[in-house]
């Protein structure tokens, strides 16, 4: 198994506090993993910091090579892609626009073929092309931002929260493009405080807790797990114990 | 009053108010891409302006050396930032844009100088002189501090305003210059007399208002730009990075801003230091905009030239203190719309 | 008073330097000038680096300092001491007039109005005829005291620089107080300190007219000093400078504006002094490389060279530890307890088309534990904004102890006795555990800013602290009482808020996510405090994720999905709701 995405012993630090302590991770290619963990845990911190917004301390390599010179928009480059937890569009700008940007880096060809991918993939968009990103419903702006994502044509995407605010429905719709994405050659590495609907779809998965990671496994271990279950999932499986 | 009087004082408004709708359109387009309000701007303006006058006069201004300097610098802290992982392509790309390119404008300048050269090309030197000014003025003083706050920027802004304002009296002296007219044509319609030059201010503001709208709305790089503006961190997770955003939006202000001084110089004789004034003007234009707004900043700027004008006319001692007032209730009115909860922020 | 110490040794060794024998009267000079500067930093000091509100302008109170007793002294012979009541009141109004538009700006657009106004200000002084125009106004008599006038740049000097460290004092009180703890928390956002009853509009003009009163001063100082006033020294370039020199000395420290002011006015003496000679008498050179300066400080220390020096000092100031014996009365209160303490009544938030919160109706009553719970982004801190009044409702009703408070601010909420935390922390990161819990004190204080400033405030402040002091032990913080907050984990700094909540004296506590970040026993200590809460009397609702702690701990359970309220009950009826079950799975089960 190769790894897409290696990150030893990373930590992460907003001045004196540290938010990540001594955490590694992989995703391997055509795979979906999954960071779940309560709010406050370090998620949305640690996967910043794989993008490069925050600096990491620790090694972090992406299909083979270190990214530590690399910057946000290096990281792009090489077919790394998040998807931040408050989407970051450009709400001013119509929807066409947001994805024609999200295709910056690819040559105008590429990025034709991205457009009928990203259409083809959520149909909502193409109906609202030419609408401001702003004036979206949340569900349509997630759309937009994984669409925006998408363009770039990445390796590894990176999501954090895609179900945040979302109504069950949309956050199915959405899940269901998660799994899809896998078939189309893209590994994902989501971050989700919606434990159960985040395990269902992913291979592997990872718990973490205070900046820590204290679990990993199988999603289907992960999903039984009884302290998993006790914490995150808020509710007992029948015939099992709280604690 | 007199309708003859108000119809000159209107036109004299417009033409000094379509000046400062560019400097106002530069100002806002460099603060909405890199937070940085655009102090400096002024200098563009002198630099562009005194430049051209020199060139009419067969010299080589001294900004063209003045953006060599400034190129090595820009080089070195290249250098400098990549010394961790220095490639080749990297210091290939540094050493053309900034050796090469600023040490050609000069060699240029030297060649092409000359009392009888033509107007035209004295214009496009001293745009590309003022051009190259502005890019590495971004480069040595801006970039480094990117990521810090607005106002520590609006001092850096500060300093280089002081910085350049020096370097202008060094290269053009305490005495005042003025240029030839881009134009001698003129032409009168019942009391208002137009002249060529005042036609070409209109022109080429019109002209760049219009260009501008085209590359944001329709280039990838404008639109790019526009992205930047919205939403930094959006941007920068599509890779379009902040230092080129930043970099085109202060080659665009330098740009304009030189335009801007061609376009008075022939009007009114320009001192090292008048580019301050005019371009705080162009100033109180881009904060009634309310830094975000092109069109409105464009008719503010009008109404500002209107103002100093009537003012200059009806009260001349207290002209300026008119249009620096003529803020405050622009001010009052936004705070009272403003909403009650701001935006939080560190 | 060992804090004091500094300030003695520094004040007897400004006081010796005039009678240094051979010292050359040039130095003195310059060092009057530093004074002078200093004065006005130190005001920015206040306003920009402690207030987050960045002022161009300083330089034009400066001028309406100076002016007024320009005029006052030369077209009306009042006596200079009489003016300087005068001085500081012009400039304190001219602030005051300024302020109230200023102040209310936010972000960049506060220091482009005082660009502006600065400019406009410079042009009037130079225009006016009673103020003399460009050439201003000369023949200001000195200040004298008995028959001893101060003529000469030594003895002026001693008024200068007792002006100085009287100020320095003052704001070094003032910061020390139940006000500058309010100014403190201003730079971090106002909706933590207005969550305690801070009034933050009346904070921030009075740093502004602090700040402006300092500068007058300075002003009133320079007009006696130099005997002339014109208007260059109130333009904006000067009011560049004064920035320029709360920056260099380090914005948020008062002794960084004396340091400062001695750093850049020295460096411009020198560069004025040698540039010419360097570069062949080219004038203004010193401007460019001024500038020049500027911008590489910034890059290189852009906190200022104060704190620098600080951090490489070997002694660290000893804190005080206060009396936890010292009483503050508890906050009054309605004579009887209603069984229904919060009431909440189909409320609503939309934002644009965004329905936040969807007619949501609960009541938290007496001596209960309530739990808001939902998936995040269900409109659970909304709800809680809504409460406690940093937003207002769209439509519905909320009421508190029977008073409805729709469209009351949060700094009437809190009188009412109900306090929060915050989801994402708000505390001041570079104040000490201890100060930012005091803040929860504040409406149980009455210390104003003139009684701070001169330590009238002291038994009022020490029953602040030591109630401060109760709470944090109370949560079991004790030993990080003295630490700066910003350098604890999230989750004591959690707790510390709950602290800060607790100072309120409250009936009702809103706590949002406390136990994020805790571990396993922290959070049952947490939960026993909670209990413990309860039993004394007080009301808790708490938004939190984490269930098993939910399910032990409330009495009552509200739960929203998608801004609406699904299901009310016990712990027990909420496991095993079906509806609950399924928001919880979504509709993927």
């Amino acid at each position: 198994m190769s790894a897409l995405l290696k990150v030893s012993d990373a930590h992460v630090a907003y001045g004196k506090v540290e938010a990540v302590r001594s955490v590694s991770l992989d995703v391997a290619d055509n795979e979906i993993v999954t960071i779940i963990g309560a709010n406050g845990a370090g998620k949305t911190t640690l996967l910043n910091a794989i993008m490069g917004i925050l600096p990491l301390t620790g090694s972090a390599a992406f299909a083979g090579a270190d990214m530590a010179s690399l910057d946000i928009e290096d990281r792009v480059a090489v077919g790394l892609s998040l998807v931040p937890e408050h989407r970051e569009l450009f709400g001013t700008m119509n929807v066409e626009d947001n994805l024609q940007l999200g295709a910056f880096r690819i040559a105008k060809a590429i990025a034709a073929r991205s457009f009928e991918r990203v259409y083809t993939l959520f149909p909502r968009l193409k109906e609202r092309r030419k609408q401001l990103a702003g004036t979206l419903s949340g569900g349509e702006q997630q759309m937009l931002a994984m669409g925006r994502a998408l363009m770039g044509a990445p390796k590894l995407l990176m999501l954090d929260e895609p179900s945040l605010g979302l109504a069950p429905i949309i956050v199915a719709d959405i899940f269901r493009t998660i799994g899809e994405l896998r078939a189309a050659g893209v590994s994902v590495l989501l971050v989700e405080q919606n434990a159960q609907a985040a395990l269902k779809i992913a291979d592997r998965a990872y718990v973490m807790e205070l900046g820590e990671f204290v679990l990993s496994g199988p999603a289907s271990d992960i999903a039984t797990n009884a302290r998993v279950a006790a914490s995150y999932l808020g509710f007992t499986h029948e015939g099992e114990s709280a604690i | 009053m007199n309708t003859t009087i108000m119809l000159f004082l209107l036109q004299d408004g417009i033409t000094n108010g379509a000046i400062y709708a560019l400097l106002g359109l530069a100002l806002v387009l460099v603060f909405a891409v890199t937070r940085v309000i655009l102090i400096p701007q002024g200098e563009f303006v002198t630099f562009g302006a005194l430049s051209y006058a020199m060139l009419a006069t067969g010299q080589v201004p001294g900004t063209a050396r003045l953006a060599v300097a400034m190129g090595v610098v820009a080089f070195g802290l290249d250098l400098y930032a990549a010394r961790r992982s220095l490639r080749l392509k990297l210091v290939v790309r540094s050493v053309l844009l900034n050796i090469v390119l600023p040490v050609a404008i000069l060699a240029l300048t030297y060649a092409l100088a000359g009392p009888k050269t033509p107007i035209a090309i004295n214009i496009a030197l001293s745009l590309l002189i003022v051009a190259a000014i502005g890019l590495f003025l971004y480069r040595i003083a801006f970039q480094p501090l990117a990521h810090t706050s607005v106002l520590v920027l609006l001092i850096a802004s500060v300093g280089c305003h002081l910085a350049l304002q020096g370097l202008g009296l060094v290269f053009f002296g305490a005495e005042g210059l003025r240029g030839p007219a881009l134009s001698n044509a003129a032409f009168t319609v019942g009391p208002l007399r137009f002249t060529g030059q005042s036609i070409a201010v209109y022109g080429l503001t019109i002209a760049f208002i219009i260009a501008l709208w085209l590359f944001f709305g329709f280039t990838l790089m404008g639109k790019a730009l526009r992205a930047t503006a919205v939403n930094r961190l959006g941007a920068r997770l599509v890779g379009i990075r902040t230092t080129l955003s930043g970099q085109i939006a202060f080659l665009l202000a330098s740009v304009i801003g030189a335009i801007s001084g061609i376009l008075i110089v022939p009007i009114t004789t320009l001192y090292y230091d008048t580019g301050f004034l005019i371009g705080l003007k162009g100033f109180i234009a881009a904060i009634i905009g309310g830094l975000v707004s092109y069109p409105l900043t464009a008719v503010a700027a009008l109404v500002v030239g209107s103002v100093e004008a009537f003012s200059s006319f009806y009260a001349s001692n207290f002209k300026e203190v008119i249009v620096f007032t003529l803020i405050l209730p622009v001010l009052v009115l936004r705070s009272l719309a403003a909403p009650a909860v701001e935006e939080e922020k560190d | 008073m060992t804090q004091r110490l500094p300030l003695i040794i520094f004040a007897i060794v400004m006081a010796v330097i005039p009678f240094i024998p051979g010292i050359p009267p040039f130095w003195i000079v310059l060092l009057d000038n530093i004074g002078l500067a200093a004065l006005v930093a130190m005001g920015l000091v206040l306003l920009t680096g402690v207030g987050g509100l960045t002022s161009f302008g300083q330089a034009a109170f400066c001028g309406f300092g100076a002016y007024t007793t320009a005029v006052l002294t030369t077209a009306y012979g009042v006596s200079p001491w009489l003016t300087l009541p005068l001085s500081l009141l012009v400039s304190g109004i001219a602030a005051v007039l300024l302020g109230i538009v200023t102040v209310r700006l936010s972000g960049h657009y506060l220091p482009l109005g005082t660009i502006a106004w600065g400019i406009g200000l410079f042009y009037l002084f130079s225009k006016l005829e009673f103020l003399g125009r460009n050439d201003g106004i000369s023949g200001i008599p000195p200040l004298s005291i008995g028959g001893f006038r101060m003529l000469d740049p030594g003895t002026i000097y001693f008024a200068i620089w007792i002006a100085v460290l009287l100020s320095a004092l003052l704001t070094m009180n003032l910061l020390d107080s139940r006000t500058g703890r309010a100014i403190r928390a201003l730079r971090r956002g106002h909706i933590a300190g207005e969550a305690f009853g801070v009034q933050t509009p009346r904070a921030k003009l009075l740093v502004f007219i602090y700040a402006a009163v300092l500068a007058g001063l300075s002003g009133w100082l320079y007009a006696h000093f130099q005997r002339a006033a014109n208007p260059t020294p109130f333009g904006a370039q000067a009011g560049i400078e004064y920035l320029f020199i709360a920056v260099v000395g380090g914005a948020g420290y008062v002794w960084g504006a004396v340091l400062g002011a001695g750093i850049v006015v020295i460096l411009k003496e020198i560069l004025q002094s040698y540039l010419p000679y360097i570069f062949g008498g080219q004038s203004q050179l010193e401007t460019i490389v001024f500038g020049i300066l500027l911008v590489v400080l910034l890059q290189l220390a852009p906190t200022g060279v104060w704190p620098w020096l600080m951090s490489r000092l070997p002694f660290k100031p000893a804190r005080k530890i206060p009396d936890t014996s010292l009483e503050l009365p508890a906050r009054v209160r309605a004579p009887s307890t209603p069984s229904v303490l919060l009431h909440i009544d189909k409320a609503r938030k939309q934002f644009g088309g965004v329905i936040a919160v969807n007619d949501v109706s609960f009541d938290v009553g007496a001596r209960e534990i309530v739990a808001l719970i939902g998936p995040n982004g269900a409109g659970k801190s909304t709800t809680f904004n809504l409460i406690t009044g940093v937003l207002t409702s769209t439509s519905g009703a909320i009421s508190v102890l029977g008073t409805k408070v729709d469209n009351a601010p949060p700094q009437e909420v809190v009188k009412l006795g109900v306090s929060r935390t915050f989801q994402h922390v708000k505390l001041v990161p570079d104040m000490t555990v201890l100060e930012n819990v005091a803040i929860g004190a504040h409406l149980r204080g009455h210390a104003g800013a003139i009684s701070s400033m001169f330590r009238l405030d002291r038994a009022d402040e020490a029953r602040l602290l030591a109630e401060a002091a109760r709470q944090i032990e109370r949560v079991g913080l004790g030993d990080q009482i003295d630490q700066l907050a910003g350098s604890l984990s999230l989750g004591q700094q959690r707790i510390v808020e709950i602290a800060r909540a607790l100072c309120v004296d409250p009936l009702l506590l809103l706590l949002d996510e406390p136990a994020a970040g805790l571990r396993h026993m922290e959070k049952q200590r947490l939960a026993a405090l909670l209990r413990q809460l309860r039993d004394g009397g007080m009301s808790v609702l708490l938004v939190e994720h984490d269930m098993g702690f939910v399910m032990d701990l409330a009495d009552r359970i509200v739960v929203l999905d998608f801004g609406t309220k699904i299901a009310e009950g016990t712990p027990t009826a909420i496991k095993t709701n079906p509806d609950v079950i399924k928001a919880y799975l979504g509709a993927t089960a």
